[in-house]
């Protein structure tokens, strides 16, 4: 039998009963995923490297401990996604990157600011299939990623890219299920927004409709 | 429901994790509003981006050093 058609939570059993090879799989399997996960969190390959090394090595340790077998993907998710938060604590209180902590938890608004409203409304000129097939489209699609708020992009990664329930993502980043859903609709709009900036057909684009007529602010669309 | 009232269901739609009661509501609205319909269209489209996405090739040496890290860590686990 193949190891592809052995699952996560088969490979998972075999290593707790003491099979290195079944843990070597899991490796192969997930270590790429790990890597990205940390790199994006943390944006530099070092500190990545670090975190990568220490998920699995703390996996290592702790596989025992997992009951539920085929999460073991979310898991790790979890492990690396922690290891990466508290690296990323270290670095603000270091003086030198202080500035860059700050600005991120300057627009602290979870607690009842307004969900901003779409702008760009306006039909994708392509397919995600399509535009992935593109180094430059890949790109811009991890720019856009890099350029949300450090919360914000936890959460997504952990809900969309990892596949996390809400509980699990709230465990892994220690904050309650309501804050994982609201920065997971910031998240998600605000990547929207810029992806629709750049991947959007002019030629389709809506006028959003405002409902608001108390508020002057809004005039002007 | 208004096109505001809809964004705040929007993630629990996409997630398919949405009271039956708000989602007739939702599904209502976005009936008679196209801008809506292209907002969600958008979101999908967003998410299946990230989510196909493949992950990043790991650097080979380091790639090399996690393993035989692994394997060492394995077998002093092993013993205790
Ligand atoms: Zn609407």
């Amino acid at each position: 039998m193949g190891t592809t058609s052995i699952t996560d939570a088969q490979l998972v059993h075999k290593a707790k009963g003491g099979d290195q090879s079944a843990f070597e799989e899991l490796m192969r399997r997930y270590a790429r995923r790990v890597w990205t996960l940390s790199y994006r969190l943390l944006r530099n390959r070092e500190d990545a490297e670090d975190v990568t090394q220490e998920t699995f090595l703390s996996a290592l340790e702790h596989l025992k401990d997992l009951r539920d077998e085929d999460r073991f993907g979310p898991w790790l998710a979890q492990i690396a996604s922690r290891l990466s938060l508290r690296l990323l604590d270290h670095r603000r209180r270091s003086p030198t990157q202080s500035l860059e902590g700050l600005t991120s938890e300057v627009h602290d608004d979870e607690n009842g600011g307004p969900i901003p409203h779409p702008e760009f409304i306006a039909e994708w000129r392509d397919d995600p299939e399509t535009l992935l097939l593109r180094k430059e489209t890949r790109d811009l699609v991890e720019e856009a990623l890099n350029s949300l708020p450090e919360k914000y992009r936890a959460v997504f990664l952990l809900r969309d890219v990892e596949g996390l329930s809400v509980k699990e993502t709230a465990q892994a980043l220690n904050i309650s299920e309501t804050n994982v859903k609201v920065r997971l609709l910031r998240a998600r709009l605000q990547l929207r927004e810029k992806l629709t900036r750049l991947f959007g057909d002019e030629a389709t684009r809506r006028m959003p409709h405002h409902h608001h007529d108390a508020d002057p602010n809004l005039g002007g669309f | 429901m208004k096109c505001e009232d809809l964004l705040k269901a929007l993630s629990d739609y996409l997630d398919g994790d949405i009271d039956p009661q708000i989602c007739q509501e939702l599904e209502k609205h976005l009936a008679e509003c196209d801008p809506c319909q292209v907002v969600i269209d958008n979101l999908k489209k967003t998410i299946l981006l990230y989510r196909k996405g493949e992950p990043f090739p790991l650097p080979t040496e380091f790639q090399e050093r996690l393993h035989s890290l692994i394997r060492e860590r394995w077998k002093a686990h092993r013993k205790d």
